[in-house]
């Protein structure tokens, strides 16, 4: 019986977690005519969730361009005119690596950040005292987190894309000899506008899944150190596997039906 | 109107509360009387954290009604309840002050939020609470750099901010030490007596109780099994109450 009763105890986790997630967007929605009185917060986490990221997005930015040139360049070897590196980097970095993986490296960091914090509020009471001088948490500390996340996420993703571009560009150039000019006319060659704007859709989806899993699973802190521990955890886990799903069924909404190819 | 809705700022009647299996409040009635100090003690775990979170809506009670100046609470939607939470003040046990904010901002943020005042009158207020706690000079410092006694007085500056009719009070002098534990029983009893307001004190701290309390009611079992002046629970031989003030391992209250 033992499996059993594990797998019954992990569905109603997730239902539990399910309909409490539904009750946090629910209140969040209720704020939502609040916003502006919020403003202050919301730059302030606009600062923290999207200026705080830039460096780690930079980075892992580079060297992913730098990497899809390289690889690009040996599956073409031989086979297919390397002019068509610039296309194929352009359209992975556009679609894809650019939007997701800007949301997997800035949702491990800002929805862990969010967790922990939140949950230590929780902890020691903080939330309670929140409530207890008539501040509605959801508005005064999701509130902010969800709207700055959801708009931050689209300007790194577009600053993720440039400099993704930039580093395949210079690679080309430097170690596969392709020049400037002809990397660019790869990448005009099949550009299309609805791809940039397709995949920086899927990110204000991304941007909104990293702030709220921060929140909900700070907010449902039990216990003292360890519970913010396994709160962080929660999060991360549950941010990162919500943006590969929703990756999955946004390209397929997008691509397949908003922008769907004319036959 | 009820006979006595005027005297009773506060009553609770058939109060049940369960966490899973473990009962925590059984059927628990109990007065408050308005300008009041009431310390209630028990044992650690016994539900008194909770019976102060039950009466101000922080958690939802299973069975009963909590009375405040005559409207039912337990059925307030969101709004009402934070209405009604503008006039009551709690200082939490670990004081639960906001670690992103500055001392003087914990204690100005109610009133930034909620009153019509200019930003200087706000700062005049809140240091004037903090004042009445005995802090000066502490306004731009952070919540980390105080110790815990100043973090209980700073969290009941809080508390009083919003000039609230009553004042709840979590352990409020448990982890300090006994000189700072005076110096917080000192400012409950003036805060009372300089502020007109009803107070409701939870502890273990018998000699907390008798100091700060116009009247001592014992929570056990989930229920209410004494109530009264200190000097009749000096008196009392309730059993359970003798063996609980007197700090006895022997006697009805086994030790778990």
């Amino acid at each position: 019986m033992a499996p059993i009763a594990v797998l019954g105890r992990f569905f109603l986790e997730f239902v539990q977690d399910l309909g409490g997630m539904f009750i946090l967007v629910g209140r969040l929605l209720q704020a939502i005519p609040r916003t502006f009185a919020n403003t202050r917060n919301i730059l302030q986490q606009m600062d923290r969730i999207g200026i705080g990221s830039i460096p780690l997005v930079l980075v892992t930015s580079l060297f992913v361009g730098a990497v899809t040139s390289v690889q690009a360049a040996y599956q073409f070897h031989g086979y297919v005119p390397l002019m068509y590196i610039g296309t194929v980097v352009g359209k992975s970095v556009i679609l894809e690596l650019g939007p997701v993986l800007t949301a997997l490296v800035v949702g491990g960091r800002v929805s862990a950040s969010i967790a922990a914090e939140l949950g230590t509020m929780k902890v020691t009471e903080q939330i309670d005292a929140m409530e207890m001088i008539a501040i509605d948490p959801v508005e005064y500390l999701v509130l902010p987190r969800t709207v700055a996340a959801t708009i931050m996420l689209p300007v790194l993703t577009v600053f993720s894309d440039l400099l993704a571009i930039l580093g395949a560009m210079v690679v080309a150039n430097i170690s596969i000899h392709v020049s400037f000019n002809t990397f660019e006319s790869g990448l005009k060659l099949l550009f299309r506008n609805q791809d940039l704007i397709g995949g920086l859709m899927k990110t204000f989806v991304f941007g909104f899944i990293i702030a709220i899993m921060g929140c909900y699973h700070g907010f449902e802190t039990r216990g003292g150190a360890e519970g913010v521990g396994l709160a962080t955890m929660k999060a991360v886990v549950s941010s990162c596997l919500l943006i590969l799903i929703s990756n999955y069924f946004l390209a397929s909404l997008i691509f397949r039906i908003i922008f769907a190819p004319s036959s | 109107m009820e006979q006595h809705g005027d005297d009773h700022i506060i009553r609770i009647r058939g109060l049940g509360k369960k966490f899973g299996p473990h009962t925590v409040l059984d059927s628990l009635d109990l007065d408050i009387v308005r300008g009041e100090t009431l310390v209630i003690i028990g044992r650690s775990g016994c539900g008194k954290s909770v019976l102060l979170k039950l009466i101000t809506g922080l958690v939802k009670p299973d069975a009963g009604e909590i009375m405040f100046e005559g409207e039912d609470m337990t059925g307030f939607a969101r709004k009402k309840l934070f209405e009604m939470r503008m006039r009551f003040g709690m200082l939490f046990q670990g004081s639960a002050l906001f670690d992103s904010l500055s001392v003087g901002e914990n204690v100005a943020l109610p009133l930034r939020k909620h009153s019509k005042m200019t930003d200087e009158e706000i700062c005049r207020t809140a240091c004037e609470k903090l004042e009445l706690v005995g802090l000066t000079d502490v306004y731009d410092q952070f919540p980390a750099e105080m110790s815990g006694g100043m973090k209980k007085r700073i969290g009941l500056a809080r508390a009083v901010v919003m000039d609230p009719n009553v004042v709840l009070y979590d352990e409020p002098t448990t982890g300090l030490d006994p000189i700072m534990a005076d110096v917080i029983n000192e400012l409950i009893r003036a805060l009372q007596r300089e502020l007109e307001i009803t107070s409701v004190v939870v502890t273990h701290d018998i000699k907390s109780a008798y100091h700060v309390g116009d009247r001592i009611a014992m929570l056990h079992e989930g229920r209410i099994i004494y109530s009264g002046t200190p000097d009749e629970v000096r008196r009392t031989d309730n059993p359970v109450l003798r063996q609980f003030v007197e700090g006895k391992a022997e006697g009805p209250i086994k030790p778990i």
